[in-house]
């Protein structure tokens, strides 16, 4: 793997991704009025304020990983772009590093916005620094499992497809897949929420930072087997 | 139709920048590639020729390495496909960029991939990108977005150009733009494989025509050897699967 190849893919991808009126729509309009609206309305329909910023960072994170990396890669791979990709110099483990590279930035400057906005309206979390860490790792050990995800479904489904597909799976994840609302960790998108909200009040969730482990390999390792670089 | 190969002796045996070696491709359940073989000499443009679905865009996507062939040697360089990808260019035939790049930001980008590249100052001045320079690249021409394409397939100063069909969509001052810049390739050396429809082109530019027919050599030879008696297009069609 060559780090200046890496970092110049990953400058590129981020470029495109902040100049998509879409992407940038699911990468911080929505999050920000979902985390405005569930401060200002969300202790009412029982959603716990203290917790609740932490949420939608999860919700950030499944939106970036996940969604952008679905479509935007379904795309290139449509318009041939990943096929001239592979003909340079750039590899194709530099391909995905770079692709990851770029997810983990964008998640960061949402996650650094989101809490701003969140700590500017009231939110104070509790800092430890064993849940600053578990935050930090459930949040890489996510972007590996839904970008996985999303490579599985760009690597194999037609573009349209794909981005038909990737924002239903998007809604799914945010109304029943347990970003938001407590529940059993098993999903991905569970573990995620229910590792961010243990952080946000100073806590460890051991076993869903076991089950993101488990996530990341499985869907990384077929994303890899199948994936297709044409369409 | 199946045509027999009817090769012409070659008298002087060169070192190849590109060698396939009885490569078979079935995707889908159909052979797109069938035990197919030929070569491309170093410092020569070759043209494939071929009708839509002959295999020639499979067999570009064999020498980037993007296919791996259920059988067969394919040679690129001297080297497995993907072993020499920075002396290598390669012009997709559709798109091959994001939408909303800037082909000035593109090519500087894929520049930054290479350890010796041209200038992109120079490319854009010999294929007059100028004007297109900071516009999007879905706002571009099909026309246009072939110059940009040869642009980025140049920039990593290679020694071997893929070029899939080049020159579709162009206007005739693009089109001779181009088949200049790819004159000019040869002229310093460097080895460029062509595909396109434009029988024309292939005659004009070409060292070396093979044609190509479901997935197989039909005939190959040099220009001259294969319009010695009939235009190249006479010559396509009749070696091809719409033989009239």
């Amino acid at each position: 793997m060559n780090p200046t190849r890496v970092l110049r893919h990953a400058a590129m991808e981020l470029r495109m991704l902040l100049r998509n009126g879409e992407q940038l729509l699911l990468a911080f309009a929505i999050p920000l009025g979902l985390l405005l609206g569930g401060l200002a309305w969300g202790p009412g329909l029982g959603l716990d304020p203290r917790v609740f910023p932490a949420s939608v960072v999860a919700v950030a994170t499944w939106s970036t990983a996940f969604t952008s990396l679905a479509v935007a890669t379904g795309f290139e791979r449509r318009y041939g772009v990943l096929e001239r990709l592979v003909a340079t110099p750039l590899t194709r483990a530099d391909l995905i590093a770079g692709k990851s590279l770029a997810a983990t930035t964008l998640v960061a400057i949402q996650a650094t916005l989101l809490a701003l906005v969140a700590v500017a309206c009231g939110w104070r979390p509790v800092w430890t620094a064993a849940g600053a860490l578990s935050a930090v790792l459930a949040t890489v050990l996510a972007i590996a499992a839904f970008a996985g995800l999303g490579l599985l479904l760009a690597g194999t489904l037609k573009a349209e497809v794909t981005l038909a597909l990737a924002n239903l799976v998007y809604l799914a994840g945010l109304a029943l897949g347990g970003l938001i609302v407590d529940q059993p960790p098993w999903l991905p998108t569970a573990a995620l929420g229910t590792a961010l909200r243990a952080a946000s009040e100073g806590a460890l969730a051991p076993l869903a930072l076991l089950i993101l482990a488990a996530w990341a390999a499985a869907l990384t390792l077929i994303a890899r087997k199948v994936f297709r670089w044409t369409s | 139709m199946a045509v027999g190969v009817a090769a012409y002796a070659d008298p002087v045996i060169p070192s190849y920048a590109l060698e396939l070696d009885g490569v078979t491709v079935s995707l889908g359940g159909r052979r797109v590639l069938d035990a197919l073989s030929w070569t491309a000499a170093t410092d020569e443009v070759t043209a494939l020729l071929g009708p839509n679905g002959a295999g020639k865009t499979t067999t570009l996507r064999c020498l980037t390495g993007m296919l791996r062939p259920d059988a067969g040697r394919v040679r690129v360089l001297g080297g497995p496909p993907g072993g020499a990808n920075e002396r290598l260019g390669l012009m997709p035939q559709s798109v091959g960029a994001w939408s909303a790049v800037r082909p000035g930001e593109l090519l500087r980008y894929l520049a930054g991939l290479y350890p010796d590249p041209v200038p992109v100052d120079e490319l854009v001045e010999a294929l007059a990108l100028g004007p297109l320079l900071n516009r999007p690249y879905r706002r571009l021409s099909g026309g246009e977005q072939q110059a940009v394409n040869l642009a980025g397939a140049l920039v990593g100063r290679p020694d071997l150009v893929l070029l899939d069909e080049p020159t579709s969509g162009m206007d005739p001052h693009a089109r001779r733009r181009t088949w200049e810049v790819i004159a000019g390739l040869r002229g310093r050396g460097v080895s460029v494989l062509l595909t396109t429809h434009d029988m024309n082109e292939a005659a004009r530019l070409a060292d070396r025509v093979w044609i190509m027919d479901a997935g197989r050599v039909t005939i190959s030879g040099t220009v001259a050897e294969l319009t010695a008696e009939a235009s190249l297009e006479d010559v396509f069609l009749r070696h091809t699967g719409g033989a009239v």
